[in-house]
């Protein structure tokens, strides 16, 4: 008896799980399998170009997983931004499956990524970017809940992508004007908008996440309590990951402005995280710059070492000229 | 600020410093009044030079090495000139130079213009 590979069963899974032939998509190859869907490389034979075709891949018999792809397509279409993967089409196969289609990144993982990226500052840059695409989305009202090295893409350009939003909550809807209240009730959610499904799906008590990432009250499923915080403890968990996690083999000093940012960013109590992601990144803009941290009360020699650093070359041409001087009158004094 | 301005500027100061430290050798005391008036008009053209030099190349190094080149070449003029103070001119010229080719890179914005030409 011969046992097939895991590779095999992914393509026989590819050809005969999926119903493809009503559609403009042609299936080249598995990509990634999630919770509750299939991530292949397609051809979108109209266009002739390259897409990431997700494919809802789970017994689904109340529609409860088929609604949530929906809204995640839906989610990743409202969140036009050059860090978040754009969505093409959105469709269903004759055989009653969900799929949509996204941009195809070619890259690589930023769990992979970040070890070939020796320089903190290139590293620190690059958070930056992600931190610029969820504060887009925080913006839009959608936190992504699911931040972690895994689901951030470095494309071939240097391109960052914030991936796989299906954890994604709205919090309201874009269209809705500035003063709308937040949906955070179960019960007020069965009444409301589309938008509010999710939150009826993941009522009290239901925890989705990853762990190391997952905010202390996701963590709970206290799924009321959850806002931008929690998407700025797991920003919080990845620049962590980015400092230390990411050289691994190599030095783990963590500075400690930057060891103070991730612990304000992580700490428990959602009250005493940073209130918004923008925050977050102004203190790591303000690391990089050489300036001090709100994070971080520094003493004296820190703050002379910071100063040092930042005037490096003035210091030094400084220094040069004044022992030149003073060398000039010890030795040539006439 | 312009990085010509700045060096202009910069250039004047640090010339006119240095100049005015001729005071510590008494040999030189009587004549300080001319020595600072050209420190600064070779600090001047020092900074005016790494001013124009940082709008047209982008690089610290490169400006550093630029300002140390013309400290250096102008410092050598005024003590050939002098005839003596070799040491006592040109080591601190170069290095007021460098100083000034740093400062050019590191601050002031380049217009447009001049990058394109």
């Amino acid at each position: 008896m011969t046992f097939l590979n895991d590779k095999a069963l992914e393509r026989l899974r590819c050809s005969e799980g999926a119903d493809f032939s009503g559609t403009r998509y042609k299936l080249r190859e598995f990509i990634a399998r999630g919770g509750m869907a299939v991530v292949y490389a397609a051809e979108d034979e109209k266009l002739s170009r390259r897409v990431a075709l997700k494919v809802l891949d789970a017994p689904d018999a109340n529609g409860e997983l088929t609604s949530r792809l929906m809204r995640e397509a839906r989610i990743l279409a409202q969140l036009e931004h050059p860090g978040i993967v754009p969505v093409h089409d959105v469709g269903v196969l004759p055989g009653g499956r969900v799929f949509y289609t996204m941009k195809f990144v070619e890259g690589l993982r930023l769990d992979r990524y970040i070890m070939q990226v020796d320089s903190l500052p290139q590293r620190l840059r690059l958070f930056l970017r992600v931190c610029d695409a969820v504060a887009f989305a925080h913006a839009r009202g959608v936190l992504h809940r699911d931040l972690k090295p895994a689901n951030i893409m470095v494309g071939s350009f240097g391109e960052v992508l914030v991936m796989d939003w299906g954890l994604g909550k709205i919090l309201r809807e874009h269209s809705l004007s500035r003063d709308e209240t937040f949906v955070s009730s179960g019960q007020k959610a069965k009444s409301e908008s589309d938008s509010t499904q999710f939150t009826v799906i993941t009522g009290h008590g239901t925890v989705m996440g990853t762990p190391g990432y997952m905010a202390p009250e996701q963590a709970r499923g206290e799924t009321e309590r959850i806002d931008v915080r929690s998407d700025i403890f797991s920003l919080g968990a990845l620049l962590r990951f980015i400092v230390i996690g990411g050289a691994q083999g190599k030095s783990a000093a963590q500075p400690r402005p930057l060891s103070a940012i991730c612990a304000k960013a992580t700490a428990e109590s959602p009250n005493a995280r940073y209130t918004h992601v923008s925050e977050l990144a102004a203190d790591v803009s303000l690391y990089l710059d050489g300036l001090p941290v709100s994070a971080y009360a520094e003493n004296f020699l820190e703050r002379l070492r910071r100063f040092y650093k930042r005037h490096e070359v003035a210091i030094l041409l400084i220094g040069a000229y004044l022992i030149m001087r003073a060398l000039v009158l010890l030795f040539f004094h006439r | 600020m312009n990085k010509i301005v700045i060096g202009l500027l910069l250039g004047t100061l640090l010339g006119a410093i240095d100049g005015a430290t001729a005071w510590f050798t008494p040999a030189v005391r009587g004549m300080l009044v001319g020595i600072i008036f050209g420190s600064t008009l070779k600090g001047l053209i020092a900074g005016v030079a790494a001013g124009i030099f940082a709008r047209k190349v982008n690089s610290v190094p490169l400006g550093i090495l630029f300002g140390l080149g013309v400290g250096f070449l102008l410092a050598f003029l005024v003590a050939l000139k002098e005839h003596g103070y070799y040491f006592e001119i040109i080591l601190p010229g170069s290095i007021v130079g460098m100083i000034v080719g740093w400062a050019t890179q590191r601050y002031g914005y380049t217009t447009a213009a001049a990058q394109r030409g």
